[in-house]
């Protein structure tokens, strides 16, 4: 099945011992030059790329407090070592975060500290040699920005602002990674990760039009481009057809219908997600962000709501109306933007739409924190409400739900392996063996519940568990969305 | 003026002035340099209050340290407890008359440098012991614990084995703080461990011991989280942007 080792799950985690250099090999794809282009970076490596490299950390300095102080303020006292998926997936010292981390700050060291610049041997600090950039092109890129390592630093340390900091200095010089821009030039040029046009959108949404028809006997709309609608909703395009994200598309037009609110979709910002936070590129991120902006202008909604996405609930939610806002033409009573699972719990909490739980008798079901959501974002107007209201929206669609143990959900929970711009082909082993902590989890849970699906609200997630889960004998359907769940389960023609 | 008098008293000039004005130095810049996104780490507060609060905890009790590793924890908080409570008693030094605090503080003081030592080993011992943090260490990492050390020892061998004159060490410091010096006394022990508490003052600014006002910057920790437009939190037409952010819009 694999050309690569698959990981045993044992019956209780173990923190492995440290095997160097064991994951050196795995390196994505470099973008072509075409890719790179769109972006406005160079499209090979310069040819004074180390000047640029240098020059670029300096600014980045100067323009990222966090940056600034976290490379300043780590004291390496390993409290980090053993929190990322990726190191207790691979054994690999250079995921541990303080080691990735340190791959930048001993060149930030050698040109920006005084003791680096004199007394480089003592501190650790070396030159911005190739090796060491292709160091940071392996490396960096085995890390899913998950933010774990930073709820356990005593100073908050977040290996996910380094890492987008080296890809953005290696974008500079022209080394990117082809999975990542590829995708953000063709958002630019069609309007989604997919590539997928107006006219093919419209039509993959007529046919879930009469799939949800042929199912309920009950009318559903999908609109697309419906200028005057109440909402917009911004969701990931694997959403339109990937499994079983589409499932949950179908659970929020349902939602949609049976609350009377009149939402569309729109094909100009036909993607939540934006892979320009991946990448670091705050301009990129912004371009993205505007589309958002500009499509709830053109089509005069009043509302923004975001469809179930990590990632993408993490720039919607905390940096959409930095990048994109103001949003004062949108309705002061409703957050911009909202969550389709706030929209869908405030619901079910007024006895808006009506669910019947037997309807998901069939499944056991547990539950995935998706890391950015987990730690980088909120749901409702309280702290941890994003651990709270998928649970609810959950428990209010089935009988039978039993979280996973606590040192892997809420804020402690391991990412699904194929987060930040990870989720490529040519990553596999890494995503494999970055599952590994998730992994385990879920075989407590079923051995001992016996719980037989996990619901995810993540596009990523979505797609890694579909790939993923077969290599540690899990069968691939056994991941569904939250939304399908209220899919299976809202009682349609209920409400007038 | 004694030679030796001399030296450590250009000594601690330099180190205090270096010492002050390296951390006014990182401070400010920690201080301009933006924070252009929200990214607290979440769960996170969404007032201002709740912000304090939680950067109370982490710094009074190192809550996420302790959710993270009760070894590091315990040697962490030993150490840095043990040194607060040190630093404290060593004000009587500083100040006449003592303040009514210090003389509080300084029965524990006095004992609090042994929990400082045990930390200190217990850290150290890691860098050896736990391959990853063997790993992850460098030169420098042993050197500033083999400071540490040796200024607690010098300190502790002259409280409990060989007595200092504490009376001119004492007219010596206040001399020093109102340009009126007075003799040191040129006990070996005393002037090993003023120079290794000089050498510490010096390279606080320029390693590592930048995470005490780096901790304090830390936007994961310090933000509050309220990015979005959301009724009770953040008007509709306000936004957190940073300056060079803003110059995007134009």
């Amino acid at each position: 099945m694999a050309d690569f080792e698959i990981p045993q799950l044992k019956e209780y985690p173990v923190i492995p011992k440290i095997h160097e250099g064991v994951m050196a090999h795995s390196k994505p794809f470099v973008a072509k030059q075409e890719f790179q282009g769109a972006l406005g970076f160079p499209g090979e490596l310069v040819d004074n790329w180390q000047q640029v490299a240098i020059d670029k950390m300096g600014e980045l300095n100067g323009k990222y407090r966090s940056l600034q102080v976290f490379l300043d303020s780590c004291v390496k006292c390993g409290a980090c070592t053993d929190k990322c998926h990726y190191y207790l997936g691979t054994s690999d010292p250079k995921n541990m975060p303080v080691a990735r981390q340190d791959l930048y700050r001993k060149v930030y060291r050698r040109y920006y500290t005084f003791a680096g610049k004199y007394f480089p041997k003592l501190v650790g600090a070396t030159d911005l040699t190739k090796e060491v950039l292709d160091d940071w092109y392996s490396y960096f890129h085995q890390c899913s920005q998950c933010r774990r390592c930073s709820v356990f630093c005593p100073y908050g340390i977040d290996t996910a602002e380094i890492s987008m900091a080296a890809r953005e200095v290696m974008d500079a010089v022209g080394i990117g990674q082809k999975y990542c821009n590829e995708i953000i030039g063709k958002v630019y040029k069609i309007g989604n990760n997919l590539g997928l046009p107006e006219p093919a959108l419209a039509d993959t949404l007529e046919g879930l039009e009469e799939d949800i028809e042929d199912d309920t006997g009950v009318a559903v709309k999908l609109p697309l481009d419906q200028k005057g609608a109440e909402v917009l909703l911004v969701t990931p395009s694997a959403d339109f057809f990937a499994e079983p994200h589409v499932d949950g598309l179908m659970g929020y037009a349902k939602v949609f219908h049976e609350a009377g609110i009149s939402w569309t979709l729109s094909s100009y910002a036909s993607e939540a997600a934006n892979f320009g936070m991946f990448i670091g590129s705050y301009e990129n991120m912004r371009k993205l962000s505007l589309r958002v902006r500009e499509a709830a202008l053109e089509l005069g909604v009043k509302r923004i709501i975001f469809g179930e996405c990590g990632h993408a609930w993490r720039v919607a939610y905390s940096f959409l109306n930095t990048l994109a806002g103001p949003f004062d033409f949108l309705d002061p009573k409703y957050p911009v933007p909202q969550h389709i699972l706030e929209f869908t719990h405030d619901l079910i909490q007024r006895g808006g739409i009506t669910l019947d739980k037997s309807a998901n008798d069939d499944m056991v079901l547990t539950f995935h924190d998706s890391c950015n959501i987990a730690r980088a974002s909120r749901m409702g107007s309280k702290p941890g409400g994003q651990f709270t209201i998928p649970r609810e929206v959950i428990k209010a669609s089935c009988n039978h739900f039993y979280d996973m143990p606590q040192d892997t959900i809420h804020d402690a929970t391991y990412c699904c392996g194929g987060g930040g711009g990870l989720l490529t082909d040519d990553l596999m082993e890494l995503r494999v063996k970055g599952a590994l902590p998730r992994m385990e989890a879920l075989k407590f849970v079923v051995e001992n519940y016996g719980v037989t699906h996990m619901a995810a609200i993540c596009a990523i997630c979505k797609s890694q568990f579909t790939k993923v889960l077969p290599y540690y004998g899990f069968g691939m359907d056994s991941i569904v969305s939250v939304h399908q769940l209220v899919s299976n389960a809202i009682v349609m023609g209920n409400k007038q | 003026m004694p030679f030796w008098t001399i030296v450590y008293a250009l000594l601690f000039y330099i180190a205090t002035a270096l010492l002050v004005g390296g951390l006014a130095y990182r401070i400010r810049i920690y201080a301009k340099t933006p924070a252009p996104l929200k990214i607290p780490t979440t769960p996170a507060p969404v007032t201002r209050q709740g912000v304090v609060l939680r950067m109370f905890r982490e710094v009074a009790f190192f809550e996420s340290l302790f959710r993270s590793n009760k070894w590091i924890w315990i040697f962490g908080y030993l150490f840095h407890f043990g040194l607060f409570l040190v630093l404290a008693r060593h004000l009587r030094y500083f100040t006449h008359p003592v303040w009514f605090w210090v003389d509080l503080v300084q029965p524990f003081g006095k004992y609090a440098a042994f929990f400082m030592v045990i930390g200190l080993l217990g850290l150290w011992a890691r860098r050896f012991l736990v391959d990853r943090v063997r790993y992850i260490s460098v030169l420098s990492d042993h050197l500033m614990l083999a400071l540490l050390v040796a200024i607690a020892m010098t300190g502790l061998s002259m409280d409990y084995l060989s007595h200092t004159d504490i009376v001119s060490l004492k007219a010596f410091f206040l001399g020093l703080m109102y340009f009126n010096w007075q003799p040191l006394p040129e006990d070996p022990l005393l002037l090993v461990h003023l120079a290794l508490v000089a050498t510490l003052m010096i390279i606080f600014p320029i390693s590592k011991l930048l995470h005490a006002p780096g901790v304090f910057f830390s936007p994961t920790r310090n933000q509050i989280d309220n990015p979005r437009a959301e009724p009770g939190l953040r008007a509709h037409d306000s936004r957190h942007i940073a300056p060079w952010a803003a110059e995007l819009d134009r």
